[in-house]
């Protein structure tokens, strides 16, 4: 029978996993659960569910520093860090609609341990960048912290960079510590219309070459901008690229001014103010052009140089009848292709792809058959592989948190 | 401080090891005369001092990696070396170890300014980055005050931070890529010039690791565009509360200023004696803070930060008008040590991070311990980020001193540690603040930290004696013990 642990502490986090240490039975560890149908499934007898850990421990605004249990929602840290005009930066995205149409259940811990990062990750970093510290629960049954509170720490080995996309096979997490940082004052989107993938990442590479601080890059086709809730982008009746500036009210009416003159040679400009902003990069954020209802088709995340991006996004939508959009500016290819293409041959298409210009794929959406099947994060060298291993047994030797989650027996 | 005893076994065998380290790096790649291995004998903390057995100097990744083969194969430690900068003895000699010097590694293998990234060697140093990618309006945001001399590599090892990093992060935020050598000769790479991992943040857990997992022979960074323009004030406080407070309403108030720096009284005037940077004398505390970005912007910031110092008991504030002028206000603070020095034959560099908001109270009980101690102590403090830098003042000749100023400085850490903050924020542990790791850090904590060594170094052969108080053999870390009575069903909410 599966038994669902619901801690409402630290101590009975830790006693829980002691207990399955001398079992010798796996845990499966789960926030929110908003993220469980990413990677392989887990075949653990029992659940180890974090989400009753809530509750914001430490937020002191002028330190810019915040603490809360894993199981803290998203939407009730943003909404406190609101009030003073603050976010978490690496704008963690939220996949509930692309993956079961229930947006709004991410923790904090969730983020963090997927490592998720959304348009702003080209300039201020992914989760693990604003990671300060954790406690957390070893597979041994331990105890154990590492950082603090303090931004600038080189106190140790930093575990947090490993347990930040680590899919809780390292530690369960009882604390978490993050950097925040203060909303920009004013946020604006330039929009190149009509310019296909190659000319789109020219034209953001173009625009990230200047000192004009861009926080977002993103390229979408004609067929998916006329989808998008923001009217200047479905109307575009063409591919559109955007570029965001954030910050200081004068500065970004100034930045604006030079990347649109700047830009005018890729294509016509447009230009979106604050709310129409907020709409379009949370649509790129939430993969929302994949994310429509009825839409079942297979979703990869593929990381790569981003020059690389356009051609390997061209490559791959022929080859597998898709369709991609780019973000990081052509470092992040989003790829929607039907299920009844999905065969063995398509994913070693993607993984090919992949592996001829650097990077990583990861299998985002597919039911639990395919995951199970399909390497859903890149197949890592057998000298990093090993390594990989050998520190997960350093952690949990016997196998008890979310054992498999990532490749088979890790 | 104690270091692991050395092996005389390996001490005995140093003809035939250096005989083994020619025949992989031939010509003057081995360093066995006494003479030569002196400069190598320390780094930036001098007061430790230990001829290496022998030191080598490879000039390819394949020469390393038949360097860390033969001494894994043979039970040799190593000692992995930059520029030798550390102000933490992290690249101390070992008696019965050899120093592998990455120094040839000095080529900048590419630059890529449209995935704007440098793929370098380790050798390279800081700021070679930065004059390589100038041309073209780019820079490498991490800028140690050791720039100039230390290296890529050392950086690495470190995740090294500097004046900028309040903005724009320390080393470990901006590494896309490695290319390391493991102690067993095995070849491996991570990351490359795309962003995220594929699996663990291996990359991440390397940046600051101190020597002790792997030995790095190529790094990937990212390049920045360099902003259109910088400024700065040079404000005075009466008190180091007004100019905390000032330091806190500024990032209340949303702005992340490129740099933001705090010298206290003695800072302040050792500073002005030595360089003549036009500081006030009659402040007790001073704050420069640097805004840079398109010019709008950082004229908009300036008139922000001056209405916020001017609430926070400013009594005098200077905005830089010119670049030269911009120069003059660090020129005093980027001389803070060595002026500091002048007014002592030898002085201490302390390195604590602390929650911002407590800087007063740490600063007046560092007051008391510097009367109790009967030592002076400077302070100059990364006010933005609480990265704060006590120099005690001494005098090694005095016999007792040194001993004292390094009571005195493990105290100041012990204090940061005791109001929320962490022993080393840029300098690392190394050996000096390695027996002070147990102030922050349970056992348990520790241990964890000792199975990740263990996970790629497991004879501990790579830098051992360096960040961990006690060295516990591998066999006895890896094994899992049974708690008792925990093989009752867990009594807690289930469902």
């Amino acid at each position: 029978m599966n038994t669902i642990f619901k801690p409402d502490n630290a101590a009975q986090v830790l006693d829980a996993v002691a207990w399955a240490v001398v079992a010798e039975t796996p845990l499966e560890v789960v926030g929110g659960g908003s993220k469980r149908a990413i990677g392989r499934p887990v075949n653990a007898g029992h659940t180890l569910d974090l989400s009753a850990l809530t509750g914001i421990t430490l937020y002191e605004a002028e330190e810019l520093v915040l603490s809360a249990g894993p199981g803290t929602s998203l939407a009730n840290i943003h909404a406190v860090l609101a009030e003073q005009r603050q976010e978490l930066a690496f704008e963690p995205p939220d996949y509930g609609s692309l993956l079961n149409g229930e947006p709004g259940a991410g923790t904090i811990g969730g983020a963090v341990s997927a490592n998720l990062a959304g348009p702003r990750r080209l300039k201020v970093g992914a989760a693990r960048d604003h990671f300060l510290g954790f406690e957390a629960v070893s597979g041994r049954g331990e105890a154990f912290k590492s950082g603090g509170r303090v931004v600038k720490n080189v106190t140790g080995y930093d575990l947090s960079k490993v347990m930040a996309g680590s899919w809780g096979t390292l530690g369960a997490l009882t604390s978490v510590t993050l950097k925040v940082l203060p909303m920009a004052e004013k946020v604006r989107t330039i929009l190149v219309l009509g310019c296909d993938a190659a000319t789109g990442v020219a034209a953001m590479t173009k625009a990230l070459q200047m000192p004009y601080e861009v926080s977002g890059a993103a390229w979408l086709p004609d067929s998916l901008a006329k989808i998008s809730n923001v009217s200047y982008v479905r109307g575009a009746g063409a591919a559109v690229a955007g570029i965001r500036v954030e910050g200081p009210g004068p500065s970004v009416e100034y930045r604006c001014a030079k990347l649109r003159e700047q830009l005018a040679i890729f294509g016509e400009i447009e230009e979106l103010h604050g709310h129409n902003s907020g709409t379009f990069w949370r649509e790129v954020r939430d993969v929302t052009p994949f994310a429509q209802p009825g839409d079942d088709r297979i979703v990869w995340k593929i990381s790569v140089p981003p020059q690389i991006g356009a051609t390997a996004a061209a490559a791959l939508t022929e080859m597998l009848q898709s369709e991609a959009y780019l973000d990081w500016a052509g470092g992040l290819i989003w790829l929607a292709f039907p299920v009844e293409n999905a065969t063995d041959g398509a994913h070693e298409v993607v993984r090919d792809v992949i592996a001829a210009c650097g990077g990583h794929a990861t299998l985002i959406r597919a039911n639990a058959a395919l995951r199970a099947k399909v390497p859903v994060f890149q197949p890592q060298a057998a000298g990093v592989q090993a390594l990989s291993r050998r520190l997960k047994e350093s952690f949990d030797p016997l196998g008890v948190l979310n054992v498999g989650r990532m490749t088979v027996g890790m | 401080m104690e270091m692991p005893k050395p092996d005389q076994n390996v001490i005995a065998r140093r003809v035939e090891i250096a005989t083994a380290l020619q025949k992989i790096v031939p010509g003057e790649g081995v360093i066995v005369d006494e003479d030569e291995l002196r400069p190598y004998e320390s780094d930036g903390l001098t007061a430790y001092r230990q001829l290496p057995l022998i030191v080598v100097l490879p000039e390819t990744t394949e020469q390393v990696a038949e360097v860390l083969r033969y001494c894994h194969a043979n039970g040799v430690k190593v000692v992995p070396r930059g520029a030798g900068t550390s102000l933490s003895g992290g690249a101390l000699p070992l008696a019965d170890g050899v120093i592998l010097g990455l120094g040839k590694f000095k080529k900048i293998i590419e630059i890529d300014y449209e995935n704007r990234c440098a793929v370098v060697q380790p050798g390279v140093t800081n700021l070679a980055i930065t004059d390589a990618v100038r041309d073209l309006g780019f820079y490498y945001a991490p800028d140690p005050s050791s720039q100039i001399a230390c290296t890529i590599g050392g950086n690495i090892a470190e995740n090294s931070g500097g004046i900028h990093s309040l903005k724009y992060g320390m080393t470990t935020n901006n590494v896309l890529g490695l290319e390391l050598v493991m102690i067993d000769g095995e070849i491996i790479r991570i990351g490359g010039k795309h962003l995220d991992s594929d699996g663990y943040d291996l990359l991440g857990l390397l940046t600051g690791s101190e020597g002790l997992l792997g030995v790095v022979t190529e790094v990937t960074v990212r390049i920045l565009r360099a902003p259109e323009t910088a400024r700065a004030l040079l404000i005075g406080f009466p008190s180091n509360e007004a100019a905390g407070a000032c330091v806190a309403r500024v990032i209340g108030s949303g702005i992340i200023p490129g740099g933001m720096e705090m010298m206290d009284r003695p800072a302040i005037k050792a500073a002005e004696a030595f360089v003549q940077a036009g500081y006030p004398l009659d402040v007790e505390a001073l704050l420069i803070v640097e805004l840079d970005g398109p010019e709008t912007e950082v004229d908009y910031l300036i008139g922000e930060v001056e209405r916020i110092a001017g609430e926070n008991a400013a009594v005098s504030i200077r905005i830089s008008e010119s670049e030269d002028e911009r120069v003059s206000f660090w020129a005093g603070r980027k001389a803070a040590f060595p002026a500091i020095g002048r007014l002592s034959p030898d002085y201490y560099c302390m390195d604590g991070t602390i929650p911002r908001g407590r800087l007063p109270e740490v600063l007046s009980r560092m007051a008391e311990l510097s009367l109790q101690y009967g030592l002076r102590v400077a302070n100059v403090f990364h006010a933005g980020d609480g990265n704060l830098h006590p120099l005690i003042l001494y005098d090694a000749n005095i016999p007792g001193e040194l001993d004292s100023a390094e009571a005195f400085g493990s105290d100041i850490l012990r204090l940061c540690v005791e109001v929320g903050g962490v022993l080393t924020g840029e300098h690392g542990v190394g050996v000096e603040k390695r027996d002070l790791m147990s102030a922050m850090f349970t056992e348990d904590d520790l241990k964890q930290q000792q199975r990740v060594k263990c996970a790629f170094d497991p004879s501990s052969l790579l830098n051992p004696g360096k960040v961990f108080p006690q060295l516990h053999r591998c066999a006895e870390l890896g094994r899992v013990h049974i708690h008792k009575g925990k093989n009752r069903f867990p009594d807690l909410p289930r469902f």
